[in-house]
């Protein structure tokens, strides 16, 4: 890509200031989605928790299954941005922004849910540990506590790591627009000049950071996984929990980035910006993850197989051929079946096929962590405890709201900040080779800057 | 502020008016804290650049981790003390569950901490003026000298354009 400075902000820009009708398609759609589910949580509010499918003995469902999911969403952007980053690899720079963003609100709507599932959402802030005449104080062995800490300091961390690159580009925006974009992106900027000071410690701040949202991401799906796996319930009691759902986690995550930068580069025409390389190298991680999600699974239910516990094997026959199977098989197939050949042959490994492939891995993963929760639930130790669960609209709205509610919080933020980093984006353009770090440098001892290729430019 | 400065297209240029505007700096009685660099992306592996390399900030960061660590320690600690829930004889101050807490409140330490050094040694947010022009955001770099004698605008004009300036700008 040879784009000079100029074009590259001309064209990264461009998506701020104008607005295509299928911008506004998308907004509507996605806005229709979200009002559904506002309708639909009213309904609940007003008539209470009821109105969910939910009843003993499960009493997780929809909810949790969205919440996981959503966490294993959020798992995209920055872990995979952090990694790149500090691998240092070239291609990630016109990906990165696009995957943080998808972080930030995907642990955004993740959070919400929990509160959503409140039997009193309006009184949500006593969770939060403070002291007061209800005498409540947080139960720290709890891992739904160990939740709130770790996704409390992933949503900060990923924040930051979203906000810090922004603010160079805010600073050229700011001087680049015009009217109240010019004011907002002031704001953003918080008077960056860009000195040689400014750029160093900013790159360093990066490069902690992405140091410590690795561990971070890490730690919150795997405290996610000890939500269940701490229980010594059938099902959920199993050590490999953690890695098991930090690989799925990346995995569903891999697949959302890979089709929110097909929507980006479809609608605000960045086709020289993401190209298919990018789709090709994340295919590659796709496909990875893939084997590693199919080589979990297997783990995990050979082992209930062979250990042949009466309460595990009625969890596991409900689930590969009871009343889950049609579900269990169809994550088999969307998660392993269809992307495997499409990723794995070059051919089709084509943005389509990425899109197509990511496209059933979404749908396979929120399968998965279905099928994690409601056969466990169904299918206690003893038979008196068993019961079965259908979900109600308000449930389903819910869900479907929360995909809206993902893509109107990124409609809305291409909107407001370029969705590809320019300073990184030119910074990779004109990288500086490494044979000038010792060919140029000052000399006090003689008049003029004389070394290396600086001295044949003075002479001249 | 007043400040005296050109455009550059190529980071060796920049680096030979840095270079030069820094030598005769004394004889105009000019300090090298009147130097300035703006430039819309980074340039590691020049002169004008690295000499900002030097940085504190990986050592702030650990501090503030071990910061977080502490402040964690003391709210878990403090809490399962004043407030006793019954464990049924399980020990009331667990050391793994409790290290759980320890380990993300030592991260989110680290994590502000090096926002916090970010903000503060870049020195941001910044309200003055600042010297700017519009063409760095077009790839330009920009080296000029704030408040210059007046006395030595001619020859730092002259110095900028030897470096291979094509107009000198006044701000």
């Amino acid at each position: 890509m040879a784009k000079t400075a100029e074009q590259i902000r001309a064209d990264l820009l461009r998506p701020l200031v104008r607005t295509s009708p299928a911008y506004w398609f998308a907004v509507a759609v996605a806005g229709s989605m979200v009002l559904a589910g506002v309708f639909a949580f009213s309904w609940q509010v007003y008539h209470g928790i009821g109105v969910w499918g939910l009843n003993w003995p499960v009493f997780w469902a929809f909810d949790i299954t969205n919440f996981v999911f959503w966490i294993g969403i959020s798992h995209a952007g920055t872990l995979i941005s952090a990694i790149l980053r500090l691998a240092n690899a070239g291609w990630r720079r016109p990906v990165t922004r696009c995957a943080e963003a998808i972080t930030v609100f995907a642990l955004s709507i993740g959070a919400i849910i929990p509160i959503c599932h409140l039997g009193r959402p309006w009184l949500f802030f006593w969770l939060v540990p403070y002291p007061t005449e209800r005498h409540i104080w947080p139960n720290f062995r709890s891992p739904l506590l160990w939740d709130f800490v770790a996704i409390l300091t992933y949503l900060s961390g990923s924040s930051l790591f979203l906000l810090l690159p922004m603010i160079p580009d805010a600073g050229a925006a700011r001087d680049l627009v015009k009217g109240w974009r010019s004011k907002l992106y002031g704001l953003i900027a918080l008077g960056w000049e860009g000195t040689p000071k400014q750029w160093h410690r900013l790159e360093s701040a990066m490069h902690i950071m992405a140091i410590a949202i690795i561990p971070v991401a890490v730690s919150v799906h795997t405290i996610v996984s000890w939500d269940f796996a701490m229980t010594p319930v059938p099902g959920w009691h199993s050590t490999i929990f953690g890695p098991y759902f930090v690989v799925g986690a990346i995995f569903s995550g891999i697949a959302g980035l890979i089709l929110a930068m097909a929507l980006l580069r479809k609608f605000l025409h960045l086709e020289e910006y993401l190209e298919p390389i990018h789709f090709d190298h994340l295919g590659k991680l796709l496909l990875t993850f893939s084997l590693l999600w199919l080589y979990f699974t297997f783990a995990e239910h050979l082992t209930a197989w062979y250990g042949n516990d009466t309460a595990e094997m009625n969890v596991l026959w409900a689930t590969i051929r009871g009343p889950f199977a049609p579900l269990f098989w169809a994550m088999v197939v969307c998660n392993f079946i269809i992307p495997f050949p499409i990723l794995a042959i070059k051919r089709f490994r084509t943005i389509t096929g990425a899109c197509i492939a990511s496209a059933t891995v979404v749908i396979g993963m929120w399968l998965e962590r279905f099928l994690i929760i409601v056969p466990t639930l169904e299918n206690k130790f003893l038979p008196y405890s068993w019961g079965t669960y259908h979900p109600t609209w308000v449930e389903i709205t819910l869900t479907v709201a929360g995909f809206g509610m993902m893509a109107l919080l990124y409609l809305v933020f291409s909107k407001l900040v370029p969705m590809i980093s320019m300073w990184e984006l030119e910074a990779g353009v004109r990288k500086a080779p490494i044979y000038r770090r010792r060919a140029v440098h000052f000399d006090p001892q003689h008049a003029t800057a004389k070394a290396g290729l600086a001295e044949a430019d003075v002479s001249r | 502020m007043k400040a005296l400065y050109a455009l550059y297209s190529d980071p060796d240029a920049a680096q030979r008016a840095v270079n030069s505007l820094k030598l005769s700096g004394g004889a105009l009685g000019i300090a090298e804290r009147q130097i300035v660099v703006v430039s819309s992306e980074p340039f590691d592996g020049y002169d004008f650049s690295d000499e900002h390399a030097q940085t504190r900030i990986f050592l702030l960061a650990s501090i503030g981790g071990i910061f977080g660590a502490i402040l964690g320690l003391l709210f878990v600690r403090f809490t399962q003390l004043v407030y006793p829930l019954p464990t049924g004889g399980m020990p009331l101050t667990p050391r793994w569950t409790n290290g759980i807490i320890l380990y993300e409140t030592t991260m989110l330490g680290a994590i502000l901490t090096t926002v916090v050094t970010l903000l503060i040694t870049a020195g941001l947010p910044h309200l003055g003026r600042r010297l700017s022009d519009p063409e760095i955001w077009h790839g330009k770099i920009l080296v000029g000298v704030t408040d210059p004698p007046e006395t030595a605008r001619p020859e730092l004009e002259k110095q900028l354009r030897l470096a291979g300036a094509a107009e000198v700008k006044t701000a």
